[in-house]
């Protein structure tokens, strides 16, 4: 019996899963590092993703093909993370309480529009979602086939995002300025460069990439919009971000982690399920993401400027 | 563009802000309605007569405000001392399954004791619930705003469990759901053949109360001085520490009164869907009060009129409910506006150095 | 002999200073704090603008105010603070700026070969890949230098540049001061301590109360001449009351504290005596562990070693709590931050202290609002805090009303043990005068009291013994009568008090 939850460890189908699972993760640990790695918590994650999700898959059932509806998730994203900049960066405002309400203001329009557009679905229509591509040779592996190489286009976009998302932060000019406007603001501004404009962008990025995880949701891993879908998977990207020490590669790591677990426990449901209540394993990823948060802290190196609004002008 | 900070806010600006708030939250509630092609005015009549046109109505309103009055107090405390709650959600079903472990039938007391016992043993649940979050953050500064948001999903799901399993109640015939309070412990009615019932009461006591001690105890004045300057606080003598753990606690107590009204007072017996999320909407609650008790009872009133006349709404004019939703947010949005807009002073010239 | 730095400033904190800086050259700068040092080199800067004056770099006048073109035509300045990025490496902070915004990519190689060719040229090692947070405050200052010099500099503003390094690090310094005079740099050096700047200096420039009072070579100085000019001759002795109790009431013995615990340098080996009746002044520059011993006697830090005894008992337990209820009190130094809470009214500052006080609260713990507010009233009136109202929030106070406030509000708990640290810092004439008149009364009454203070007409004005801080440590105590502000000019310096020429 207990050999059999070491089999798991041995299914193509985990593994295969464990990637799926954790693309709509590397997308919103990523934005969401970008707009720490600025100086701003971004608390609107989860409503970000709402809204992508539902965006990006409105926009294809309306017509647009796959790509396109990338695109508009990623703009609408981007639309609420400048609404949460100019509170937060223009304004100065908390960026806890302008966080929670942006993800109030985005999940509630996103369902509000979903609603106006579809008003009557007792059961959510679907669309033609991404399919796995087929590669040449790779795919028919054995095993490494299944894993690695009959993916949907989107899930090699989020691995593909990685890299690029490493380049950014640090090889980039404007990387640096990000990581100068989270870590040492004045010595930005010394330098002539607007804090306030690159922290804005910095947000807009990476509500944009949240958008996309949610987007991944319902294009990728399903084909339809449900309401909660995200499930609190924001909320997790936050603590990610966290036991990532804010590197795109360990936030890489990290999600594929988390969601190798969470694969896991749904497996680990099937065989157990009669001993333990499938609620506890559902508990997993949220109990082990508190964990990941206590671990992180004790050698935790916030970017200094983490939540400290920037003033112009001001100094020591 | 330049800010500058205002020395002195004048008394009149404060109250502008929650006026502010809810013109601008209307505001835009109206734009969506045009946009739902439906026209405003008539709209917002509907939402009126839906809060307020009948005594059915007027008792729905009061029902809905009673949780709001109380996950919006738990907001309010929790915020005065920089601790931000955003588990009201949990802490609020920690309350319910408390009372319904407690109250469906394994102790029994008459009604005068029952009831107060009930109410003791939610705010108790919902105190037990918000305290890994606290101590983690004393012990090991680990933000507070992510454990407590991640400790709702694990008690709702916790609360999925005990519905399939030890709460079920058997005669439910395979709904989820669990026994009914015994009937000592049902919160009664305080007008007739409506769904309003005593915890509107306690709720407002509870408002009361918060506010006496806030105004006019030393806890409540440590609490207001650790949340505006922890430094200074601590100079003086008072120990942060203790103060944040009780705040915490507290707040998580009141969350879990929310979960004993919604149990024992409005649906008799414990559901999954007992909240439809008013653990975040206390936070609008709160921040459109300005964090202030008695302010809270009326933002509370305010917004449970928005979401009951919205359900009518809704139905007559064929818009999609989660309109009310949108009006929260925007209305914790627009407050945050107001609040910039009172506290500084804007310049729009750029001054040369 | 082309460069050139010519300055007429006038703020209030520079009054007409004119001086010139040549090329090659190292030009110190002394003077107490307050004296305007740091005032004028923001000037050159352009943080501050000046309200007349001018400065010419190179023969062509600059543009006051315009910190990026200061920089553009040369001048670099290594501030006291470092304006480093900790979680960044060594490189990233060097670049930062140096290449277009929308560009592909940072000229990494390029730069670490620039980097290594500065490094070598004026001995300033570095590892161009390390974090910023791993490396010693010495590595930390050499990477400020190395960013002037990567823009080219043609002079370098070092203000207090070797407050927190060791004596290795400091002869390091000296060494990269050298080379870069030598490749042709000009150099400001702003300091205090005497011996450092009569080694390595060209020309010296002393400043006090905003004015030039000495500009000679430095052939011309030593110590005795320079500790001289940068207090002055006068010393304004008030009529001291005499004391009416003399009992030790707080006793340190050999104190020692870890350098986490509140100061970089930690306490070594400190010994103090305060007595009833006496005021003990604590002189010294800030940042040499005043903070920490004022937080220890409060009760905030505990010692590593050493012993505290209160009233001939030995004290084993340190929270603030207990030392509040034993009779000491401490004014902090930053009384906006630690000493009010500027949000709240007037009143409740007042009270803020007192809530374990049945006059204020009841032991249930019911404030009782009406005594609130004649105890405010008290404090207010007693003590001569004016405001228009008690119900204002305490930021609307002026600076030396807030001290009011926070003295008064320990005094009225009749403490034993008074700790006021830089009492006086940022308050005009009459405010000083009144804080002062606070704590001589105080001392009249028995009390015993522990000045840290910068100011030295303020020290020897009010205080009856006199120690000085440096590096951590404490010197042994001398009566304040006997003592020249020159003296202690040179202890606050570093050197020995057996060097003074009486």
């Amino acid at each position: 019996m207990i050999i059999d939850f070491f089999e798991i460890l041995l299914n193509a189908g985990f593994w295969a899963a464990t990637i799926r699972i954790a693309c709509p993760l590397i997308f919103a640990t990523l934005g969401e590092l970008i707009c720490e790695r600025a100086g701003v918590l971004n608390l609107g994650i989860e409503g970000i993703m709402t809204a992508g999700a539902m965006v990006g898959w409105t926009a294809v059932y309306l017509g647009a093909d796959l790509p396109t509806g990338i695109l508009y998730a990623a703009l609408v994203g981007a639309l609420f993370g400048l609404l949460h900049a100019n509170f937060t960066v223009h304004l100065g405002a908390s960026q806890h309480v302008t966080g929670i309400g942006i993800t109030l203001l985005a999940s509630s329009l996103s369902y509000f529009a979903f609603r106006l557009i579809l008003p009557s679905s007792t059961t959510p229509p679907k669309i033609e979602a991404f399919q796995p591509l087929q590669i040449p040779l790779l795919s028919d592996l054995p095993f490494f086939g299944p894993v690695l190489f009959q993916h949907t286009g989107f899930t090699y976009l989020a691995f593909l995002l990685v890299p690029l998302t490493m380049w950014l932060i640090n090889k980039s000019p404007f990387g640096l300025a990000i990581k100068m406007a989270g870590e040492n603001p004045m010595a930005l501004e010394a330098q002539g460069i607007n804090v306030l404009t690159i922290r804005t962008l910095a947000v807009m990025i990476g509500s944009a990439f949240m958008a996309i995880g949610g987007a991944y949701l319902t294009m990728s891993a399903f084909n339809a919009f449900y309401f909660g879908m995200i499930n609190g998977r924001g909320w997790i990207a936050i603590a990610l971000v966290i036991f990532a020490s804010w590197k795109p590669k360990q936030a890489l790591l990290g999600a594929l982690l988390f969601a190798g677990l969470d694969a896991y426990q749904v497996r680990a449901q099937q065989l157990a399920g009669a001993f333990i209540p499938y609620q506890f394993f559902l508990m997993l990823p949220y109990v082990l993401s508190i964990f990941a948060m206590v671990i992180a802290a004790k050698k935790t190196r916030y970017p200094k400027a983490l939540l400290i609004p920037f003033r112009r002008g001001e100094r020591h | 563009m330049r800010l500058e900070a205002r020395d002195h806010v004048p008394e009149w600006l404060t109250f502008l802000v929650p006026i502010l708030a809810i013109f601008f939250s209307l505001f835009v509630a109206a734009t969506l309605l045009i946009i739902a092609d439906a026209p405003p005015l008539e709209s917002f009549y509907y939402l009126i007569k839906g809060a307020f046109g009948s005594k059915n109505a007027i008792a729905e309103t009061g029902a809905r405000a009673t949780p709001l009055i109380l996950t919006g107090l738990a907001a309010g405390i929790a915020f005065r001392a920089k601790f931000w709650n955003i588990g009201a959600e949990g802490q609020l079903y920690a309350g319910a399954i408390a009372v319904t472990v407690v109250g469906t039938g394994a102790i029994n007391l008459p009604s005068t004791l029952m009831i107060p016992f009930l109410f003791l043993v939610g705010a108790l649940a919902g105190a037990v619930a918000i305290l890994p979050s606290v101590i983690l953050k004393q012990l090991f500064k680990v933000d507070e705003v992510v454990t407590t948001l991640l400790m709702n999903f694990i008690i709702i799901l916790f609360v999925s469990f005990v519905l399939d399993g030890p709460l079920k109640d058997p005669m439910s015939m395979g709904w989820p759901q669990a026994a009914s309070i015994v009937d000592s412990g049902v919160l009664p009615q305080i007008m007739e053949r409506t769904r309003l019932h005593f915890g509107f009461i306690v709720a407002i006591v509870t408002a009361l109360m918060i506010w006496f001690i806030l105004g006019k105890t030393t806890f409540g004045f440590k609490i207001r001085a650790v949340g505006y300057n922890s430094s200074a606080a601590y100079h003086s003598g008072h120990s942060v520490i203790k103060t944040m753990i009780l705040v915490a606690c507290i707040s998580g107590g009141l969350a879990g009164l929310a979960g004993v009204t919604e149990t024992a007072g409005l649906k008799g017996y414990l559901t999954l869907d007992l909240s439809p999320g008013f653990g975040y909407t206390g936070i609008a609650v709160a921040m459109l009060a300005a964090l202030n008790p008695i302010g809270i009872v009326f933002s509370a009133i305010f917004l449970a009129t928005i979401y009951v006349g919205a359900d009518s709404m809704s139905r007559a004019m064929n818009v999609p409910t989660y309109l009310a939703d949108v009006v929260v947010a925007v209305t914790v949005l627009s407050v945050l506006i107001s609040l910039v807009l009172t506290q500084y002073k804007f310049y729009f010239k750029s001054n040369s150095k | 002999m082309t460069k050139v730095s010519k300055k007429f400033g006038t703020l209030t904190a520079n009054e007409n200073i004119s001086f010139s800086v040549s090329k090659g050259e190292i030009l110190a700068v002394l003077g107490e704090n307050g004296a305007g040092k740091t005032t004028l080199m923001n000037v050159i800067f352009g943080h501050y603008i000046p309200d007349s004056g001018t400065i010419a770099l190179k023969g062509v006048r600059m543009r006051s105010g315009d910190t990026k073109a200061a920089i553009k035509s040369g001048i670099g300045m290594v501030h006291q603070h470092f304006t480093l990025a900790e979680n960044l490496t060594v490189l990233e902070n060097i670049l930062i700026g140096r290449n277009p915004l929308w560009g592909w990519t940072l000229n990494t190689k390029a730069a670490e070969q620039k980097i290594m060719d500065i490094s070598e040229r004026f001995g300033l090692k570095i590892d161009p890949h390390a974090r910023v947070l791993d490396l010693s405050v010495g590595e930390k200052q050499r990477l400020e230098i190395l960013k002037t010099l990567y823009s080219n500099c043609d002079l370098v503003i070092l203000d207090e540049p070797t407050a927190s390094l060791t004596p290795q690090e400091v002869d390091n310094l000296f060494v990269t001061i050298q080379s870069m005079v030598k490749s042709g740099l000009s150099v400001i050096l702003i300091s205090h301590k005497l011996d450092e700047i009569l080694k390595v200096s060209d020309r010296i420039l002393v400043l006090r109360h905003g004015k030039v009072v000495a500009d000679m070579a430095r052939v011309k100085a030593n110590k005795a001449l320079l500790a001289e000019l940068i207090v002055g001759r006068k010393i304004k002795r008030p009529i001291q009351k005499k004391a009416k109790f003399t009992s030790k009431v707080l006793d340190l013995n050999s104190i020692n504290t870890s350098p986490t615990q509140g100061s970089p340098m930690g306490l070594k080996n400190i010994d103090l005596e305060l007595r009833g009746g006496e005021i003990h002044g604590i002189a010294g520059v800030a940042g040499n562990g005043q903070r920490a011993l004022c937080e220890l006697i409060a009760g905030q830090i505990k010692p590593q070693s050493g012993n505290l005894a209160y009233k001939g008992v030995l004290v084993n337990s340190f929270n603030v709590k207990k030392f509040m209820a034993m009779g000491i009190a401490y004014i902090p130094e930053d009384r906006n931050i630690d000493g009010v809470i500027g949000d709240m009214s007037i009143q409740e500052n007042s009270v803020l202290s007192e809530l374990n006080n049945p006059k204020i609260a009841t032991p249930r713990g019911f404030l009782l609002l009406k005594e609130c507010v004649a105890y405010a009233k008290n404090i207010c009136k007693k003590y001569d805090v004016r405001t228009q109202s008690l119900s204002q929030p305490a930021r609307l106070l002026s600076g030396g009303n807030v001290q009011k406030l926070l003295i008064g509000r320990w005094l009225e708990r009749n403490p034993n043990v008074i700790i006021a640290c830089q009492p006086t810092r940022g308050l005009d004439e009459g405010a000083i005068a009144a804080v002062h008149s606070m704590l001589l009364n105080a001392k009249s009454d028995g009390r015993a009291i522990l000045v840290v203070t910068e100011d030295l007409d303020e020290l020897l004005l009010i205080s009856d013994k006199v120690s000085v801080m440096y590096n951590g440590s404490l010197t042994a105590a001398k009566q304040a009568k006997k003592l020249e502000k020159r003296e202690i000019g040179l202890m606050m310096t570093g050197s020995k008090i057996e060097e003074t020429i009486r």
